[in-house]
């Protein structure tokens, strides 16, 4: 993975400090060309991978990268699904039985309710495995090396303790992707300890990681600690903690970490793509002079 | 530890589900639901015991403690049966379909000391707590108005079914969403009192109505708006917000921003004069496991401190629940 992967946040109204803000920007990025002006603007700084839900405007972009080959050669995707709220908001109307006839693709799921319960309890991964590729079929013919499992979904199956599911993921998208799994999370050590049992090695983990310990549950102490003792591929994410931090603070205290193989971040605008960028190689720059 | 059952495992249960089973206090002492489909997944990859029939999960598993998330027409009959085997109860909101079933449930409670809570979660929004922090200062001197808002969407389209749907089962943004932003005003300002007048429309729902707009009075005779509306697809997700206008300033609050105005040279210590804002970031306390917001996390380990002796059961009480099922008679009444 890069050092660097750009988010994508800042497209769809998502804000964690700010309601106005965020409908600010779904005005902003109403069109799919602000949308790829900014994943340019990020490219032209130097970042190569776009970390991103999927969201049915993604396969707008998706379309505009595959009819541009030479342009795009070397972009990179991961996709992180499902968008928890498609899925959340169809259970409120349609209910659990309802969203999956909705989502499943095909008629297996017509099938499998003719069919009825027995065989339904049967098959759970199988739906997962339809739900992955039906999320999938948008990034058709586009390099997506790493495929992850959004937070609600992954921390959801945490407190189920649902760790066969959790670690079928990881299979099925070696198998059938030819890809790496990750996870994002916001309970990071107690999904790599669940990951761990259930024989995940060095696990793709992409989670909260800031200095005020925002969103980091059990503790920054404890992130700290699994970041230096344990072995995963760490991604930091929310690093500014939704503002809460200065850049330059936020950065040289993830930059100091050890273990972080990569920082995700979203913007809008080229002045903060390019302090951002320019911060994070600053400090890497600084840790490896101490270091040697 | 505390053994626990969950009874009703939609959206709302499988969530609390999930939050109770990272609890470090809490064994799941039992799952149960109606309807298979999502019961035999838990039952498959879960460890926990799975029941189809809430009474035989009571017998068997013998919780300490149960939560309840069926659908709102169901709520009384099973809070009284759990109330009467001597559980204590956490309660999905609305509390009762029907304002007149709530006495009986309160004074069964209070009678065998048992825990009551009800779901409001918007109380353990940092924004939130600090609104009341901040009215309850009398730093915005005489409030005199209020404007209670929230907008998402839930129902977008024509052609929806489900019990949320259905007025008889509770369904409908009147008592789903509005009661979150009814039970907000309650508490930080002051019980609704008299609804003068309001609107229920249904905008793509054909049974329930799927926007309510009021005029209300609270019990302080301060008066002012409510606006709510479930088809608003401009927002990605719930956005509930609370403005409360008074003689010396003037809050606007949502779940992540809070901003205050104080009109005086003089502002409540960690204040100043003029405009402030805060974000949920700086009002938040952590929590040991995280789902979908700290404020459910905040509100599980609430009801779960309070089954412990360890924290007071003083928010989001049958008795509070109860001023908001009130209040939502009124608006219902007082349609023009």
């Amino acid at each position: 993975m890069e050092r660097i992967l750009f988010g994508d946040n800042q497209f769809f109204a998502v804000n964690h400090i700010s309601d106005e803000k965020a409908m600010a920007q779904s005005i902003k990025f109403k069109d799919d060309s602000a949308i790829i002006n900014t994943l340019d603007t990020a490219r032209n700084a130097g970042i190569q991978t776009f970390m991103c839900t999927t969201h049915d405007r993604i396969g707008n972009i998706c379309d505009i990268i595959r009819e541009q080959p030479e342009k795009y050669m070397g972009y990179k995707m991961y996709p992180c699904m499902p968008y928890a709220h498609k899925y959340a908001n169809a259970v409120t109307e349609l209910g659990v039985t309802g969203t999956l006839k909705k989502f499943v693709p095909g008629n297996f799921i017509g099938s499998m309710f003719k069919g009825g319960v027995a065989f339904l309890s049967k098959d759970y991964l199988s739906i997962m495995e339809l739900l992955i590729d039906s999320e999938m079929k948008m990034f058709k013919g586009i390099d997506t090396p790493v495929i992850f499992l959004q937070n609600v979904i992954t921390d959801m199956l945490l407190g189920m303790k649902m760790k066969e599911v959790l670690v079928s993921f990881h299979h099925y998208i070696a198998k059938k992707y030819n890809a790496e799994a990750g996870y994002i999370t916001m309970n990071m050590p107690a999904l790599l300890d669940l990951l761990e049992s259930g024989g995940v090695k060095n696990p793709i983990i992409c989670s909260s990681i800031n200095k005020v310990g925002f969103r980091m549950s059990g503790g920054k102490e404890l992130y700290e600690n699994t970041l230096k003792t344990r072995q995963f591929r760490a991604i930091a994410m929310q690093v500014l903690a939704g503002g809460a931090v200065p850049a330059k603070e936020a950065i040289s205290y993830i930059c100091d970490l050890p273990n972080i193989e990569s920082i995700l971040f979203g913007a809008s605008s080229r002045a903060n793509i390019q302090e951002t960028v320019s911060l994070i190689h600053e400090f890497d720059t600084k840790k490896l002079t101490t270091k040697y | 530890m505390i053994k626990v059952g969950i009874i009703g495992i939609g959206k709302m249960g499988i969530s609390h589900l999930a939050i109770l089973g990272a609890h470090p206090d809490v064994e799941i002492a039992g799952v149960c639901d109606t309807s298979k489909m999502m019961l035999d997944a838990i039952e498959k990859y879960s460890p926990f015991p799975c029941f189809t029939d809430h009474r035989k999960m009571l017998d068997t598993a013998k919780p300490d403690a149960v939560i309840v998330a069926v659908p709102t027409r169901y709520h009384a009959d099973i809070v009284a049966e759990l109330l009467e085997r001597n559980i204590h109860v956490f309660v999905e909101k609305p509390f009762c379909l029907n304002a007149e079933q709530a006495p009986s449930l309160i004074a069964l409670a209070k009678e065998r000391k048992l825990v009551n809570q009800v779901g409001y979660h918007n109380k353990f929004i940092g924004t939130f707590r600090e609104v009341k922090r901040i009215v309850n200062s009398g730093a915005l001197g005489d409030i005199y108005h209020f404007h209670g808002q929230s907008y998402g969407p839930v129902v977008i389209r024509a052609k929806q079914e489900s019990w949320r749907t259905n007025p008889e089962e509770g369904g409908g943004c009147l008592m789903d969403y509005a009661s979150h932003v009814i039970d907000l005003i309650n508490d930080i300002l002051a019980p609704v009192d008299k609804v003068t007048s309001s609107t229920l429309k249904s905008i793509f729902s054909k049974q329930v109505d799927d926007a309510v707009f009021a005029m209300m009075q609270l019990k302080n005779n301060v008066s002012g708006m409510l606006s709510v509306n479930w088809s608003d697809d401009t927002f990605r997700k719930m956005t509930t917000s609370l403005t409360i206008n008074g003689t010396k300033g003037k809050i606007i609050s949502d779940a992540n921003e809070f901003k205050v105005f104080f009109k005086d040279k003089e502002a409540p210590a960690g204040y100043r004069s003029g405009w402030n804002i805060k974000y949920v970031t700086d009002l938040t306390e952590p929590v040991e496991y995280y789902l979908r917001g700290e404020e459910y996390s905040a509100q599980m380990d609430y009801f779960i401190k309070s089954v412990l002796g360890t924290k007071p059961n003083l928010i989001n009480t049958f008795e509070t629940a109860a001023q908001t099922d009130r209040a939502i008679s009124l608006i219902r009444k007082a349609q023009s």
